[in-house]
């Protein structure tokens, strides 16, 4: 075996696309037309994909491990709300705004996340989240505190598509800003440059000895995470119109993490999917079964799925594609 | 595939539109956004409780169409996940009110939205002032802050109370009372020695209490949402040993929710507190209301002033769908909550027709032992209170 990988040449990833991948896309736009009751929920769950996949760059790829991503998310959220209540509501360069913030903070505190090692990080992330949480809470004459960012009025997309109530343009524009960015995301993991990523997650120690700079590959990736979550963050803030304190709470920095573990990390597709199952089971648990109790309930999904496929239901599900296939060969 | 998928769609939506269509013509749908888990779940369940008791009470029937509560769960303050299901609720099932909103975010997103769709909504808690003025759709049931805050300041000053150290917890809510609190106070000649706000999620109030006691003040100014802080506030200021400094307590009368309030124990006794209702108020109709609650959720259940607001709301959508005969129209449904009366447990009510805020009496109480459980006492009141702003 060690001779095989010796001999092999060294190739990068395949990364044509996948008849799963194609029919997973599709399988999105029809949604759009098949569930035209649940295009806002639809929105919403897209948004928390793509934050869930900018977490999977910095923990799946890179192994760099957080629970206060929703320090981004937040800071692109409050940009892209702040622009529009204070009279710039185009939506696109709202986007891009809450981007680039978030890719400056993200850069910023780079620096004082991957000096340490894995429960540094963690105290560390935890350590900034709670920071903006509570300089948002504090600024509450920019913020809105507790009460919240109110008044973002949104102009037309392309000067066309109003932010209408049913959730069209919600659905359409936040699933354009989430295909876009997922395949550069898709093209970057799978270049050299996301090959040292794996590298870096596996056996970091080796990283330096074939001559690629460790903790500028760190931080890069950190920044990239963060101004893809400041661009969900946005994509929220623009959809409803409203920005809570919440953006930045701990609580959506934990959920994400749940999310993209149940997904499965290291795959990109992970996070959508988690974020489909997550949110699909708490909008029917909590409409169908318990308003109260739902939380039991998806405590026992959460169980089960982890119990039956310990790298989430993508690494489940690939599992039981592969056996099928070397059955039928 | 594309056509087929457009056929389906056309097939799914005809049956979901005729299924709906059809229900549409003899029910009228009431949906609540709740903040049914997480920690206001306390909150929730006593709305809850008031609405399903004003329907078992009064038959879930009126104007010939049946009336349907869906309770829909925010998880907490996540605006999101309020304005998400308000639009749901209003896109989905049709409903023809919105209720519910404990807090006071949750509300202000939903704002929009209800407006948007003409939807009538009845506020029944959120009590940052400034919400109705966010939509003509939106009424309250409720009170707001500086309705219930200013009668307790002046009760401050004609009680020879001059110096007062205020405590609000750092949201919307506590920032109004503090302020009504203080403009009324020292206008009135009374003297601010010292102020915090206390973070609205898990808060530590040891050291707040303390510094409470170096300043000495005469009385201590309280806001904090009621339940579990109001417990954990209680309990610190006995501790510390504030009431044998001589230090009183007073405040709108959240901290001494009924239904938290012997969970706070006898520490509470002597607290003087201003507000619109108290399970303790002396009339038949609360008394009645009384029995009712514990008829319906047992002999230890204590309704406090959330239930009686949203039992207050269901009486309101009621008078509604009776005076259009059911066929509820969002504008015409405004029309008759302005200047609506309602004979509440704690009152006489009525809806401000330029506002659409409530307007009620505001009771001065104070916490004693009767019968070995706690009550608020009424001894003072002030009728006919407007939100001041």
């Amino acid at each position: 075996m060690p001779d095989d990988v010796a001999t092999r040449p060294v190739r990068l990833p395949d990364d044509r696309w996948h008849p799963l991948e194609i029919v997973f896309w599709l399988g999105l736009v029809t949604a759009f037309f098949l569930f035209p009751g649940y295009r806002v929920l639809g929105s919403q769950i897209l948004i928390t994909g793509l934050f869930a996949v900018s977490l999977d760059l910095i923990l799946g790829y890179a192994g760099i491990v957080s629970l206060g991503h929703a320090a981004f998310f937040g800071v692109g959220a409050y940009t892209a709300g702040l622009l529009a209540v204070y009279g710039w509501g185009e939506p696109i360069t709202g986007l891009f705004a809450g981007a680039a913030t978030a890719a400056i903070v993200g850069y910023g505190t780079s620096f004082l996340v991957v000096r340490g090692h894995d429960l540094a990080r963690l105290m560390m992330t935890l350590g900034i989240g709670f920071l903006l949480f509570e300089a948002a809470n504090k600024a509450a004459f920019v913020t809105g505190g507790v009460d919240g960012l109110s008044g973002v009025v949104m102009w037309k997309l392309f000067g066309v598509f109003t932010f209408d109530f049913a959730g069209r343009t919600a659905y359409l524009y936040s699933l354009a800003v989430l295909f876009i960015l997922f395949v550069v995301l898709r093209r970057v993991v799978a270049s050299p440059f996301g090959l040292s990523l794996i590298g870096i997650r596996e056996r970091s120690r080796r990283i330096p000895a074939i001559g690629a700079p460790l903790r500028q590959r760190e931080v890069a990736i950190f920044t990239i995470s963060a101004a893809v979550a400041g661009m969900a963050g946005a994509l929220l803030a623009q959809t409803t119109q409203f920005v809570g304190l919440d953006v930045l709470s701990f609580s959506r920095s934990a959920e994400v993490l749940i999310i993209l573990i149940l997904g499965g990390a290291g795959r990109l597709y992970g996070g959508l999917i988690g974020a489909v199952v997550y949110m699909v089971a708490q909008d029917i648990l909590s409409t169908y079964i318990s308003a109260a109790y739902w939380r039991f309930w998806i405590g026992l999904l959460l169980v089960a799925i982890v119990l039956v496929a310990h790298g989430g239901i993508l690494d489940g599900a690939t599992a039981i594609y592969r056996r099928l296939t070397r059955g039928r060969s | 595939m594309i056509t087929r998928g457009i056929l389906a769609t056309a097939v799914a939506s005809a049956v979901a539109f005729g299924a709906s269509h059809a229900e549409a013509q003899n029910t009228i749908k009431v949906g609540a956004v709740l903040e049914v888990t997480g920690p206001f779940a306390s909150l929730a369940k006593q709305m809850t409780n008031g609405m399903q008791l004003y329907m078992k009470q009064h038959g879930d029937t009126v104007a010939g169409k049946r009336i349907e509560l869906i309770i829909r769960d925010t998880t907490g303050a996540q605006p999101d996940i309020a304005r998400r299901l308000t639009q749901e609720l209003i896109a989905r099932d049709n409903v023809d009110f919105i209720v519910g909103f404990a807090l006071t975010p949750n509300a202000l997103a939903a704002a929009p939205v209800v407006t948007e769709a003409k939807k009538p909504t009845i506020i029944m808690n959120a009590a940052t002032s400034v919400i109705v003025s966010r939509s003509p759709y939106m009424t309250r049931v409720s009170m707001t802050l500086p309705q219930v805050t200013a009668p307790i300041a002046e009760w401050a000053l004609k009680n020879n109370i001059k110096k007062v150290f205020t405590l609000v917890a750092d949201y919307g809510p506590g920032l109004d009372s503090e302020a009504t609190f203080k403009k009324t106070f020292t206008a009135g000649g009374g003297q601010i020695v010292g102020e915090v706000r206390t973070p609205f999620t898990n808060p530590d109030f040891g050291p707040f209490i303390q510094r409470i006691k170096d300043a000495a003040p005469e009385a201590t100014f309280i806001f904090l949402p009621a339940g579990e802080q109001a417990i954990a506030f209680m309990k610190g200021f006995q501790e510390r040993g504030l009431p044998q400094a001589g230090i009183r307590l007073i405040g709108p009368g959240d901290v001494v929710e009924d239904d938290v309030l012997e969970a706070i124990g006898d520490v509470a006794l002597g607290a003087i507190t201003s507000h619109h209702y108290s399970m303790a108020h002396e009339s038949p109709q609360n008394a009645a209301y009384v029995k009712a609650y514990t008829d319906a959720y047992g002999a230890t259940a204590r309704p406090a002033f959330t239930s009686v607001a949203a039992y207050d709301g269901m009486a309101m959508i009621y008078e509604v769908a009776r005076r259009l005969n059911g066929v509820i129209d969002g504008d015409k449904a405004m029309e008759i909550i302005k200047g609506m009366k309602i004979d509440s447990a704690r009152g006489a009510i009525s809806i401000d027709p330029e506002t659409r805020d409530v307007i009620q009496t505001v009771y001065v109480r104070r916490v004693e032992k009767k019968n070995g459980r706690l009550f608020n006492v009424e001894f003072d009141k002030i009728a006919d209170v407007k939100d001041p702003k």
